[in-house]
């Protein structure tokens, strides 16, 4: 196996692992918080019950998340040791601060997980107010470093030496306002639908109780909240790119040659040489998104320099499919809303159009990131240091791919087994405190 | 060069900190593995009840010394990473699966043949975690990533008997249970003079093998930590005899520390022997500041919460709300 190609595919295959579990970390909380929340304020079982499995479920993640990441951290310096070598010294600050947004995060979930007949119930619901907090920060942290490998900036290189450091100015790369809201708005959506999605599920196949109802309403409020600001947000970091990385752009609208009056790419099969072909062309729609204008300017990719180009077909097809699966959950929320709206109780079509919402959330949350890394290539740090030039020169890459995947599909096939196990037996061992008191629940 | 100075330090006392409390928690695997005799299955659950909440914070000192490492040693750690990626990648398996395996285990409570796989695995890995970060530091000492080399296997075992005595002098304090607290004080004795008999071979392999470790060891620094560690071990083994407990958890605690200060502190300046010092691997010095100043902020917020973690956990009488339930 090339060596390039090896380490990509680790480091690849890890994020996208961790990646799922990092934006559960950071939705759930939120929604196990609300639970709690209501639970308090209502004292209506439901929400306790709520609360209690999807605690267990955030035990779970979390803790597979925690060392997923920990994967990442190592891997970044084994797979990648030049990049560190040249970037560590000036985009460390942020990965500093992610360890103790994190830190709180690991400490609170140990209060909150193993806390709920050490604390008063109000202390144990504050307990999980860090945790919300933290989830996304720690999330906005990496994401920083992230802007920073799209556009680098806080230094200068002379004489082919790194000089003048500007940590802070390096941790707020240009793209960072977009790409961290983005990224992290992009988790609510994704934990609001999984969530609501395993509640319709359960739902469908007969399990038709307030805990189940009450579950699916929370994840789908912050669901519905969540996915409008994300088209009005992706539209925005679209045509920040347009503006700012226009090769990242050209390829995920396969645009060969600038022009006014640019066509939209949709779709498309991709060619051999990792282009597209058979497109569906809407006229001028491009330069009209881009700059309102339908005989705008567009930059192509003929304005790149051929050995600059990211991967077209890879790209592309990642953009349209985290548009169109976004398109699609806006829908599924919208349809929500209006049931909501009209006072109607749940029925098959939309407990269905829900459960399937948790594949179309993963899909956009995986594509929405190989947009951003597909389309940062061949470069690891834009235009300073090529992915090539950054990977290591110690062995056994293959091997090592072959046995971190292996561990992934372990990880994965025993977090699933268990989630489903948590999701099933709830009602069953929990009881709720008594008002005033705690009662131990184990 | 006073921001270099007290990097260092912060990096000493983050990795202290990681093997003292992270060691503890992989010692606690060690002996699941190991629990025997009428009481085994109370043996675990009380290993399983001190990691329980305070595993997943101990392990963020890990991240905390890789982050600092690359972030203010960046030359250093590029090295690091391609000299010692086979132990490295050993480790890192082990600490995954010692992660995921304990609550996998915790939460398969529905299949036994499961819960028992998991907490094998949960044993195994938390072996092979502390045995290749022992072993990498070992290779890292020999200046040339020998990880392969009877020293730094030696250290391997070292750190596996370290990180057993740690967690049998610290589970002593969470448990409630006479009997079961005898068991672990009888185990940290045991593991003491492991840590001892383990502790002779990597110092006379380095003295017969490493001519090159003594070169780039201070002599008295290691002496000192040397006097200091053998002079903790005893203590530890005083204090569990007299059934003082926390004086024997400060003892192990101060042991630990002296035996990788006294290895950090003894190579100084050097951060890797005949490779880089400690300034020739050092990042700008805007960046260094930036992050130590990072530090502070993160630690005014860690501190109480990490106060707040360990008094709700590591002290059961006083704070449960619902004590005598």
């Amino acid at each position: 196996m090339d060596t390039v190609i090896a380490a990509r595919a680790q480091m690849g295959t890890s994020l996208a692992f961790h990646i799922v579990f990092a934006a559960l970390g950071v939705g759930l909380p939120l929604l196990v918080f609300i639970a709690e929340g209501m639970w308090l304020r209502t004292r209506n079982r439901a929400y306790y019950d709520v609360a209690r499995t999807w605690a267990k479920g955030m035990a779970i993640l979390f803790a597979v998340g925690a060392v997923s990441g920990t994967i990442l951290s190592f891997e970044i310096g084994l797979l990648f040791p030049e990049f560190m070598r040249y970037a560590g010294g000036i985009i460390g600050l942020p990965f500093g601060l992610e360890g103790f947004a994190f830190f709180i995060e690991a400490i609170f979930i140990g209060l909150y997980l193993y806390g709920w007949d050490r604390l008063s119930p109000r202390a144990h619901w504050l307990s999980a107010l860090p945790i919300v907090i933290s989830g996304p920060i720690s999330a906005a942290f990496i994401t920083l470093v992230n802007s920073w490998m799209q556009m680098p900036t806080g230094f200068r290189v002379v004489n082919g030496h790194v000089t003048d450091v500007q940590p802070l100015v390096a941790m707020f790369a240009l793209p960072w306002r977009t790409e961290v809201s983005h990224g992290t708005l992009a988790a609510y959506v994704f934990t609001g639908f999984a969530t609501a999605g395993v509640c319709a599920l359960a739902w469908l196949r007969g399990k038709r109780t307030p805990t189940v109802l009450a579950g699916l309403r929370i994840a789908m409020i912050v669901a519905a909240i969540a996915v409008p600001c994300q088209l009005v947000l992706g539209d925005v970091v679209a045509r920040f790119d347009a503006d700012h990385e226009p090769a990242k752009f050209a390829a995920m609208e396969v645009l060969q040659h600038t022009e006014r009056g640019a066509p939209l790419s949709v779709g498309g099969i991709p060619t051999a040489d990792g282009g597209i072909t058979h497109a569906i062309e809407l006229p001028k729609m491009l330069s009209l998104l881009v700059a309102f204008d339908p005989n705008a300017e567009v930059t192509g990719l003929d304005r790149i320099p051929v050995d600059e180009r990211p991967p077209i077909a890879a790209t592309h097809l990642s953009f349209d499919a985290m548009v169109g699966s976004g398109s699609l959950l806006f829908l599924v929320a919208l349809l929500w809303v209006t049931g909501v709206w009209a006072k109607r109780p749940l029925d098959r079509v939309l407990a269905a159009a829900i459960a399937v919402a948790p594949l179309l959330a993963l899909v956009a949350l995986e594509a929405g990131w190989f947009v951003t890394e597909f389309g940062r290539q061949p470069w690891i740090a834009h235009g300073i240091l090529r992915t090539a030039d950054a990977v290591t020169t110690s062995g056994h890459l293959g091997l090592r791919f072959f046995s971190f995947s292996l561990m992934y599909v372990v990880l994965a096939t025993m977090c699933w087994w268990l989630l489903l196990r948590v999701g099933a037996a709830t009602d069953v061992d929990t009881r709720p405190p008594v008002a005033g008191t705690t009662v131990a629940a184990t | 060069m006073i921001a270099i100075v007290a990097v260092v330090a912060v990096g000493g006392v983050a990795m202290i900190l990681y093997a003292v409390l992270g060691g503890a928690d992989f010692g606690g695997g060690a002996w699941d593995l190991l629990a025997t005799g009428p009481r085994a299955q109370a043996q675990r659950d009380a290993i399983t009840h001190a990691i329980g909440p305070v595993w997943e914070a101990n392990h963020v000192w890990l991240i905390y010394v890789l982050v600092l490492s690359w972030t203010c040693f960046p030359p250093a750690y590029a090295d690091v990473a391609v000299g010692l990626y086979a132990p490295l990648s050993f480790a890192l398996i082990g600490i995954v699966l010692r992660g995921a395996a304990f609550v996998f285990r915790n939460y398969a409570t529905q299949s036994r043949t499961l819960m028992r796989s998991w907490q094998i695995v949960f044993g195994i890995a938390s072996l092979i975690a502390p045995f290749f970060l022992g072993d990498a530091i070992g290779a890292l000492a020999t200046g040339s990533y020998a990880w392969t080399s009877p020293f730094a296997l030696s250290v391997g075992l070292f750190a596996v008997a370290v990180c057993a005595q740690i967690a049998a002098v610290f589970i002593v304090l969470d448990i409630d249970d006479d009997a079961l607290r005898d068991d672990f004080r009888r185990r940290a004795v045991r593991a003491t003079i492991g840590v001892w008999i383990l502790g002779v071979v990597p110092a006379a392999l380095t003295v017969t093998t490493m001519p090159q470790i003594v070169d780039a060891l201070h002599g008295t620094a290691v002496v000192i930590a040397v006097v200091v560690a053998v002079l903790a071990g005893i203590a530890v083994i005083v204090g569990v005899l007299q059934r003082r407990d926390l004086f024997a958890r400060a003892a192990v605690a101060i042991e630990a520390a002296a035996i990788l200060g006294g290895w950090y502190g003894g190579q100084a300046p050097y951060l890797i022997p005949h490779r880089y010092t400690f300034a020739q691997a050092a990042s700008s010095e805007p960046m260094i500041v930036a992050f130590l100043i990072a530090t502070g902020i993160g630690f005014a917020v860690l501190i109480p919460s990490l106060v707040l973690l360990f008094r709700v956990f590591k002290t059961p009488s006083r704070i449960a709300v619902n004590e005598g339930r």
